[in-house]
C-alpha cells in the first residue's frame, strides 16, 4: 500500500488542497439544526452515525449493567423475570443494529471517500434517508418497552412461537423497527458499494485499495444478501401473529424449525458483516505502528472474500440440537472448521506484519494488539462450539455467552475503540489525551476479561444462558462476573471523556500524526475540510 | 462522475434487494421440496388416495409402529390411539384407530398433524386412509373413532426397526373441506 502515495507528494497535494479550498465556490456547512438534519456530506453524515452509534453503546450497555446486577446473587432480586427477559432481548438488538453496525457505517462514511480520494459518497442523498431512519428505527423498539405487556422478551433470536403465540402485544413495533434498521443497513450497503466502484481516484485499482476499502466492499455485499431475507423473516413472523398465516406454526402445517433455518441464512453471515470491517481497521493500524508495509496483502483481500462465501454454508451449526440429520450435522461441522482457515491467515499476516517491525504503543495499537489475541481467544471457543457432539453440551449455555461476547466486544467494539483513537485526529483536528487513553485501554482490557472469561468456566459447568435467576453453585463466578461488567461499563466513561475532550481542543494534530501511517486519508489537512478531493488525486 | 454506471449499479443492487427478499419466502416451498425429496424432517407426505399396495409383504423382519398423540391446549379434547404400538412385517396393512372426546359444550373443529421420527424413515410409512387428511369436527361432548389405514413400505432401511407416528391435534376454524366425524 505503500505505492499509493509518496511522503513528499503528500505534502504537495495538502498545498494544492488548501488552494483549492478557498478559490472553490463551495460555502461552508450550514448553520444550526440544518447542517445535521439535511446533510448531504458524508463527513457529517458520519459523525452523526458515531455519535448515534455511542448513544446507542450506552443504552444496551445501561441494560446489560441491569442484567449483571440481577445476576449478582441467585434468587430473584431487582427485576421480575418478564422484564429480564426484555433487557436480554433489547440489549442484544441494540448492540448489534444500534452500536456495533452503524459504528462502521459511520466509519465506511468518513473514511471510504478520503481513503479512494473521492469528494463524497456517491448517493448523498440516500446517505441522508439512511442515517436519518435509525433514530426512527430505534425510539420504535425502546417505545415499546413502555407499552402494556412490555417489549421483546424473546431473545434477539426471536424464534417462533416465542415471538408469535407467547410474544407480546408490542411485537409489531419490534418488527417494524427491524424492517427500518434494515431499510437503513441496505441503503449504506448500496452507498458502499457503489461508491467503491465508481468514485475511486485515477490509478486506484481495486488491488491498490487499503484494506479497510476491501472488507467495506464485501460486507456491503453480504448486506445486501442476507439484510432483504431478515426483512422476510420478521415480515412472516408479523402475518403469523396478526394475520392467521402459519409459516411457522406446525397447527397450520409450517414448521417453527424453518425459521431458524431462515433466521441463521440472514444471522450467520450477519456475525461477519459486524466481524469483516474490523478486519480492515485492524490492517490500517497494525502496518503502521510496527512502520512496515501490510504482509500479504493479497492473501488478505482473497481470506475476507473466503470467508464472505463461507459464510453461506454453515448457518445451522447454531441449530445442531434442533434433531439434524447426522449428513448435514457433519456438513456443517467441517464448513465451520473449514472457516478457520482463512481466519487464521489473516491472524498469521497480523502477527508476521509485527514480526521484526518498529513497534511502537499508540492508544490505538494497544487496542488492535488486544483485538488479535482476544478475538483469537473468542475464534478458539467458536471452534469448540463447531465440533457438533461438544456441542451438545455447549449449546444455550453461558460457553456460548462468552464465545460470542469474546468475537463481538473484544472484537469488533475492540477495533471501532481502535479505530476511532486511529483517526480522530483527523476528525477533530487535535491529539487525543494519551494518557487518558492509555487508562481507557488498561481498564477495558483487564475488566473484560475479569467479565466474560469466567462465563467460559459458568458455560462448561452447566448455567443455561437468558435466565434471571441460577443454582446456587454458580454463585461465586457470577459475582466476580458481574464486577467485571460494573467495572468495564465504568472504564467506557473515559472513552467519553477523551472524545469530548478532543473534540473541544488540545494540542493540534498535523496532517498525518503518525509516523508510519500511509494512504489518501492523511494526506488532506486535520481537521479534514468539509470538501476534500474536489480534483482527484493522481495514486500512482 | 461516472453518472450512467452509477445509475447502472443502483438498478442492478435495488434489483438484487428485492430477489433476495423474494428468496427468503422462496425458501418456505423450497424447504417442503428439499424435505420431500430427502425425506428429512419427518414431514409425512402422503396423500389420500395415493399409491395403491403392490408391494409385497416381507416376512422376514418386523418393524414396530408406535403411536403418540399430543393435544395442543387450547383444544378441550381427549385424543388417545386405541393401541400403543404394533410389530407388522413391512409391506401388511394394518387399521388402527384413535378415539376423540371433546369434552366442552359447543362443537369444536381439530386438526391432526403428523411427524414421524426418524425422520429419514418417514416416507416408508404410507398411509391409505387417515383422518388426518381432513379436519375434524366434534359436537359438544361427542366422542368419535377416527380410523388410520397404513402399511410399512418394504424398503425400509434395515437400521430402522422402530418408527414412531406422532399426531398433535390442533384446534382449527372451520373451513369448506371440513367433515364431520359421524357420532356414535
Amino acid at each position: 500500500m505503500s505505492d499509493i502515495q509518496s511522503k513528499d507528494n503528500a505534502e504537495q497535494v495538502i498545498s494544492e488542497l488548501a488552494d483549492t479550498q478557498h478559490g472553490s465556490e463551495h460555502h461552508g456547512a450550514p448553520k444550526g439544526y440544518k447542517r445535521w438534519l439535511y446533510s448531504t456530506n458524508h463527513k457529517d453524515i458520519g459523525s452523526l452515525y458515531l455519535w448515534f452509534s455511542l448513544t446507542m453503546f450506552f443504552i444496551g450497555g445501561a441494560m446489560a449493567m441491569i442484567i449483571r446486577a440481577e445476576l449478582f446473587q441467585p434468587g430473584l432480586q431487582l427485576v421480575e423475570p418478564n422484564f429480564f427477559n426484555q433487557m436480554t432481548t433489547s440489549h442484544g438488538l441494540i448492540m448489534v443494529f444500534g452500536a456495533v453496525m452503524p459504528a462502521f457505517v459511520g466509519l465506511a462514511n468518513w473514511m471510504l471517500p478520503l481513503m479512494i480520494g473521492a469528494p463524497d459518497m456517491a448517493l448523498p442523498r440516500m446517505n441522508n434517508w439512511s442515517f436519518w431512519i435509525l433514530p426512527f428505527a430505534f425510539s420504535l423498539l425502546l417505545l415499546s418497552l413502555f407499552t402494556e405487556g412490555g417489549g421483546p422478551n424473546f431473545g434477539w433470536t426471536f424464534y417462533p412461537p416465542l415471538s408469535t403465540k407467547y410474544s407480546p402485544d408490542s411485537t409489531a413495533m419490534f418488527v417494524f423497527s427491524v424492517h427500518l434498521m434494515g431499510i437503513s443497513s441496505i441503503m449504506g450497503a448500496i452507498n458502499v458499494i457503489v461508491t467503491i466502484l465508481n468514485m475511486r481516484a485515477p490509478g486506484m485499482t481495486l488491488m491498490k485499495m487499503p484494506m479497510f476499502v476491501w472488507t467495506w466492499l464485501i460486507t456491503a455485499f453480504l448486506l445486501i444478501a442476507v439484510m432483504p431475507v431478515l426483512a422476510g423473516a420478521v415480515t412472516m413472523i408479523l402475518t403469523d401473529k396478526y394475520f392467521g398465516t402459519s409459516f411457522f406454526d406446525a397447527a397450520g402445517g409450517g414448521d417453527p424449525v424453518l425459521f431458524q433455518h431462515i433466521f441463521w441464512f440472514f444471522g450467520h453471515p450477519e456475525v461477519y458483516i459486524m466481524i469483516l470491517p474490523s478486519f480492515g481497521i485492524i490492517s490500517a493500524i497494525i502496518p503502521t505502528f510496527a512502520r512496515k508495509q501490510l504482509f500479504g496483502y493479497h492473501s488478505m483481500v482473497y481470506a475476507t472474500a473466503s470467508i464472505a462465501i463461507l459464510s453461506f454454508t454453515v448457518w445451522a451449526h447454531h441449530m445442531f440440537t434442533v434433531g439434524l440429520p447426522l449428513a448435514a450435522e457433519l456438513f456443517f461441522m467441517y464448513c465451520t472448521m473449514l472457516i478457520s482457515v482463512p481466519t487464521g491467515v489473516k491472524i498469521f499476516n497480523w502477527v508476521s506484519t509485527l514480526w521484526r517491525g518498529s513497534i511502537s504503543f499508540e492508544v490505538p495499537m494497544l487496542f488492535s494488539l488486544a483485538f488479535i489475541v482476544l478475538f483469537t481467544i473468542g475464534g478458539f471457543s467458536g471452534l469448540m462450539l463447531a465440533i457438533t457432539p461438544a456441542d451438545f453440551q455447549y449449546h444455550d449455555t453461558y460457553f456460548v455467552v462468552a464465545h460470542f461476547h469474546y468475537v463481538l466486544v473484544t472484537g469488533a467494539v475492540f477495533s471501532i475503540m481502535a479505530a476511532a483513537y486511529y483517526w480522530l485526529p483527523k476528525w477533530t483536528g487535535y491529539m487525543f489525551n494519551e494518557t487518558l487513553g492509555k487508562w481507557h485501554f488498561w481498564c477495558s482490557l483487564i475488566s473484560v476479561n475479569i467479565l466474560f472469561f469466567p462465563m467460559h468456566f459458568l458455560g462448561l459447568a452447566g448455567m443455561p444462558r437468558r435466565i434471571p435467576d441460577y443454582a446456587l453453585q454458580f454463585a461465586d463466578i457470577n459475582k466476580i462476573v458481574s464486577i467485571g461488567g460494573f467495572l468495564f461499563g465504568l472504564s467506557q466513561l473515559i472513552f467519553v471523556a477523551v472524545v469530548i475532550m478532543a473534540v473541544r481542543g488540545g494540542q493540534k494534530a498535523p496532517a498525518k500524526p503518525w509516523e508510519g501511517a500511509e494512504g489518501l486519508e492523511w494526506t488532506v489537512p486535520s481537521p479534514a475540510p468539509y470538501h476534500t478531493f474536489d480534483t482527484p488525486p493522481e495514486v500512482k | 462522475m461516472t453518472e450512467p454506471k452509477i445509475k447502472q449499479h443502483l438498478r442492478i443492487l435495488i434489483f438484487s434487494v428485492v430477489g433476495m427478499f423474494g428468496f427468503g419466502f422462496a425458501l418456505i416451498p423450497l424447504y417442503d421440496v428439499f424435505c420431500d425429496i430427502t425425506g428429512l424432517n419427518g414431514k409425512d407426505y402422503s396423500r389420500a388416495g395415493s399409491s395403491p399396495q403392490t408391494a409385497t409383504v416381507d416376512k422376514s423382519r418386523t418393524v414396530k409402529v408406535e403411536f403418540v398423540t399430543y393435544l395442543n391446549k387450547q383444544l378441550p379434547w381427549q385424543f388417545k390411539p386405541e393401541i400403543n404400538s404394533i410389530e407388522l412385517h413391512p409391506g401388511e396393512r394394518y387399521q388402527v384407530s384413535f378415539v376423540a372426546t371433546n369434552q366442552s359444550d359447543q362443537a369444536t373443529f381439530g386438526r391432526a398433524v403428523p411427524s414421524i421420527s426418524p425422520g429419514y424413515g418417514a416416507q416408508y410409512l404410507v398411509k391409505t386412509e387417515c383422518f388426518c387428511f381432513q379436519e375434524q369436527m366434534l359436537a359438544a361432548n361427542a366422542e368419535a373413532v377416527m380410523p388410520l389405514l397404513f402399511y410399512v413400505d418394504p424398503n425400509i432401511p434395515a437400521d430402522i426397526s422402530t418408527l414412531t407416528l406422532a399426531y398433535t391435534l390442533f384446534k382449527n376454524e372451520p373451513t369448506a373441506d371440513s367433515t364431520t366425524v359421524a357420532m356414535r
